[in-house]
């Protein structure tokens, strides 16, 4: 390397070195199939690559706890949710503010949802607490209106949180409270707002001070309203009442020179007390007081989870680490390995039924081949739901085939046979359903054998069976992995078909992921499920080829 | 939140001065198809066309309204403004902010004798963001020529395969299953979700539903049920009451409604928040004319569901085809209603996700 940097380059006609002109020639052309592709690339990535990767990532992402309870997860990282002891009072109030906050954007029955997946309750949990946390507020105004009426005015709070011209404005506050609304109103505050949070202020209430500021930028940012004429939220008087009683408080008061002193001092002398938290969720419904709540908030307040993966081979995500899921609700892994096994049945029914078809394809006369192909296409013309429901008329037991047997006397009228709602329904069906899918791949490949091989074979001694297994068929074997392959792939991830003949027993996990994507709304599980669908896909492809080799797959 | 954006949509409307102000003149509803949505097209479209000119647009995707305005909320661009689902629905969009939270009494017509939008709906106000529609029930149908000479009165005689033998079909869900099977299996009417609500008590449902499950053909699709009694495939099945009154006065096949411990439902209105202010405000205005009471009693002339309003009862008249006093087919009717059950929508959106995971690992066994 060293030695040829040493050297003099080789020039080009022009005088530029020869490796940079040729790179530059490479380039173009390079440019120019890149420019070729480029239309189906962008469509495959916008179209396919972008989605299929923003809904797998869906199966790990947990953002919704921590961004609507930033506060009291931070705060609940701290308790210790294996003992016995409820979670402590800054818990609960971090809790209240929280939630508080969230519900007035409407926010809070999205993560009850989110939280009901792990524990049946949290929904009308969330959804009750939501409407009953402003009574307390409305409580706590009373009070302090009772001490000095002014706290009564909104023009009150504004003058006392506002900083006034030159005054220290607390950027900080205010831009975490406008990212923190960004994320629970679906929108950047945007708009211009009359209020900017005084540093001084914040500094000597700071709970009271962080819930203006949020109702502040939802109000003027949000809802562009003039913030100093409009009533803040609620939870404001109950921070208020937690800042005046926080230890230290009276001796900051008397360095404090700002707005509203004589207020804020009446306030500090009338010998109240912090407001009790726990106590007021405990009243909103006993659950609040209940350990396992707070546990189930903690476990699943992770930006990141596993508990969806988990969910999908039936375990669950506890306090204690993994857990194999009750008895009772595993379901999940026996259907994976139900669809493996199916999938598997019904693309060796498939290689059995269609072999010998695509034979006869490939060594009919051309006219008669045309005939079979369109016989063989056919179905490809007919809608799916038709077909699939075409079986159920023939299956079902008062259906065709139930008809022709007790009529021909070799099944009793009262002993129909039942071949719908159960594997063997899904079975047939969907054999039927992905056939051509076999037989086209097949039927391309056996064209290609040359049958001088077999004429060669038979003349050297062979008899028609050690013909055809050591001549013809290890030459069709392309054309069987390749509609393998297709077959197997297609029903892996087959849902209609299975949804309408398959009952109980004949359902493939695909129709439980259609379930939590339209009934559920669980997308964490349904793109876990999904994920590890594709995975499995892979990894037999991966074990296919090494086994068979991908080069030995032929579509002709 | 609905507020918020209505004022973000406003301001970046009036930033884009000069343009036309765009006057709605098409609504895309949403509803269920079939026999249901000709029923809405008839009662309602039709004469909403006819007074104000706007286009009514029919889309069937009821069915999987949860999951598209979900996915249509993310994408930032809600195609529907009005949407029928039912009420189980309804709360879970109204929980994740994808519905719009109505006032009645201002939103929504009064009564002709000035009752409050509030009072006539009643009870049937489940959600903050519902607009109710009809009320129908899921109840048995059975074959009246396969039950012999003593026709099943009682909704236990379901889970009787001495009495009743033969297939049955249920829905391929727990709700109303798990109800049932308590209600037959001894647990009183109004401790049935009490009981539901705890581990033995689900198991209880599931032991019961075992006894027939052999017997069990599961549904997915409301026509499934008609289809498989037409076919004499079963004996009786559990299907949404319009279904079977087509099966019987329309369709004239020799089944009959067991409306014992019919369980009442709600299907109506919802609009999807996001929408632009113009196209928020066509949609109030639609849902307003196609909720009043003359409304809801002119869709009972087209289909066996019953108006949610107290007040459209009375003006409920006859079928507009078949020519047959609709009142006798609703499950409000009296005669329907002795022995009815209430579906508690709390519950099963509290429970919904856990029962379905054991209901479902129940089925695979």
């Amino acid at each position: 390397m060293t030695k040829t940097a040493t050297n003099e380059p080789v020039l080009a006609a022009d005088g530029t070195p020869l490796k940079r002109s040729l790179a530059r020639a490479l380039r173009v052309q390079k440019m120019r199939a890149l420019a070729l592709i480029a239309p189906l690339l962008i469509f495959v990535m916008i179209s396919f690559i972008i989605p299929i990767g923003d809904m797998l990532f869906r199966s790990v992402e947990n953002k919704i706890v921590e961004n609507t309870l930033p506060y009291t997860v931070d705060e609940l990282s701290r308790w210790d949710g294996t003992g016995t002891e409820l979670p402590p009072e800054p818990v609960y109030r971090d809790m209240y503010f929280d939630l508080f906050l969230a519900a007035e954007l409407k926010r809070h029955t999205r993560l009850g949802s989110r939280l009901n997946y792990e524990a049946s309750g949290m929904s009308s949990l969330f959804r009750q607490a939501g409407r009953k946390l402003d009574d307390p507020g409305k409580d706590a105004v009373k009070l302090l209106k009772s001490i000095d009426p002014v706290w009564g005015e909104r023009d009150t709070y504004y003058t006392l949180f506002n900083a006034a011209a030159g005054d220290a404005v607390n950027q900080d506050l205010l831009a975490a409270q406008q990212s923190r609304i960004r994320w629970l109103a679906d929108e950047t505050p945007t708009g211009e707002m009359a209020f900017a949070p005084s540093q001084n202020v914040s500094d000597l209430l700071p709970l009271a001070a962080r819930v203006y500021t949020s109702s502040a930028v939802i109000t003027g940012m949000i809802e562009n309203k003039d913030v100093a004429k409009s009533k803040p939220m609620e939870s404001l008087y109950l921070a208020l009442l937690q800042d005046v009683t926080r230890p230290g408080f009276q001796d900051d008061l008397a360095a404090y020179d700002g707005p509203q002193k004589d207020a804020l001092t009446a306030l500090a002398n009338a010998g109240l007390s912090a407001p009790n938290y726990s106590a007021i969720f405990a009243d909103i419904d006993e659950n609040w007081a209940d350990i396992e709540t707070w546990r189930v908030i903690q476990t699943h307040s992770g930006e990141f989870t596993n508990g969806y993966f988990l969910n999908a081979i039936d375990m669950q995500k506890t306090p204690d680490g993994p857990a194999v899921q009750p008895e009772n609700k595993r379901v999940l892994i026996q259907l994976f390995i139900r669809t493996l096994i199916m999938s598997l049945t019904i693309m060796g029914s498939c290689i059995l039924l269609g072999y010998p078809i695509a034979w006869i394809l490939s060594n009919v006369p051309t006219r008669q081949a045309n005939m079979l192909m369109i016989l063989v296409l056919l179905p490809f013309w007919t809608s799916l739901l038709v077909r699939t429901s075409a079986w159920k008329v023939m299956l079902q037991q008062q259906g065709v085939i139930n008809d022709v047997l007790v009529w021909v006397g070799l099944v009793a009228d009262d002993a129909r046979l039942v071949m719908i709602n159960n594997q063997f329904g899904t079975i047939v069906a969907m054999t039927h359903i992905l056939l051509p899918f076999m037989i086209l791949p097949m039927y391309s490949v056996m064209q290609t054998i040359n049958p001088s091989y077999l004429r060669a074979a038979k003349s050297l001694g062979a008899t028609n069976w050690t013909a055809f297994w050591r001549v013809y068929f290890p030459q069709s074997i392309p054309g069987i992995g390749a509609g393998s392959i297709l077959v197997f792939i297609l029903s892996i991830g087959y849902y209609i078909t299975p949804e309408i003949v398959g009952g109980t027993k004949g359902v493939f996990i695909s129709n439980r992921i259609a379930y939590h994507i339209s009934s559920s709304l669980n997308w964490g599980l349904a793109a876990a499920l999904g994920t590890i669908l594709l995975a499995v896909v892979l990894g037999l492809y991966w074990c296919y080829d090494k086994i068979v080799g991908i080069d030995n797959v032929k579509l002709g | 939140m609905k507020l918020t954006k209505t004022l973000m949509a406003t301001t970046a409307l009036t930033a884009m001065a000069g343009m036309a102000s765009a006057e709605v003149k098409e609504l895309t509803v949403v509803s269920w198809g079939g026999a249901y949505t000709a029923s809405q097209q008839n009662a309602y479209h039709l004469p909403y066309t006819e007074k104000t000119g706007v286009t009514i647009i029919n889309d069937d995707s009821s069915a999987e309204a949860v999951a598209k305005l979900r996915a249509m909320n993310e994408a930032g661009n809600v195609t529907w403004d009005v949407v029928d689902v039912v009420a189980a629905d309804a709360i879970r969009l109204c929980d994740e902010g994808l519905a719009l939270e109505i006032d009645p009494d201002t939103m929504l017509a009064d009564a002709p004798d000035g009752t409050k939008a509030s009072e006539d709906f009643g009870d049937l106000l489940v959600s903050e963001c519902y607009i109710p529609q009809i009320v129908y029930s899921t109840t048995f149908g059975y074959r009246t020529d396969m039950v012999g000479d003593t026709p099943p009165s009682n909704v236990c005689d379901v889970f009787d395969l001495e009495a009743y033998p033969g297939k049955r079909s249920l829905e391929k869900r727990p709700i109303n299953n798990m109800e049932w099977a308590l209600l037959c299996d001894g647990v009183a009417k109004d401790e049935v979700y009490d009981v539901l609500a705890t581990p033995e008590g689900q198991d209880q449902a599931l032991a019961k539903l075992d006894t027939i499950k052999d017997q069990v053909i599961w549904w997915s699709a409301g026509a499934d049920t008609p289809q498989l009694l037409a076919d004499g495939e079963i004996v009786m099945g559990s299907t949404y009451n319009g279904r079977l009154f087509s099966v019987i006065e329309e369709q004239k096949q020799p089944v009959a409604m067991l409306w014992d411990a019919q369980v009442f439902d709600i299907d109506g209105w919802i609009i999807p928040t996001g929408l632009s202010p113009e196209r928020q405000q066509a949609a109030l205005d639609y849902i307003m004319f196609a909720t009043d009471t003359q409304r809801l009693a002119d869709q009972a002339a087209y289909i066996s569901y019953g108006p949610a309003r107290k007040s459209s009862a009375p003006l409920v008249g006859k079928h507009a085809e078949l020519g047959i006093e609709m009142a006798p087919h609703m499950p409000t009717d009296p005669e329907n209603a002795k022995n009815t059950f209430l579906y508690n929508y709390e519950f099963w959106a509290d429970y919904r996700d856990d029962i379905d995971a054991k209901f479902q690992a129940w089925l695979a066994k």
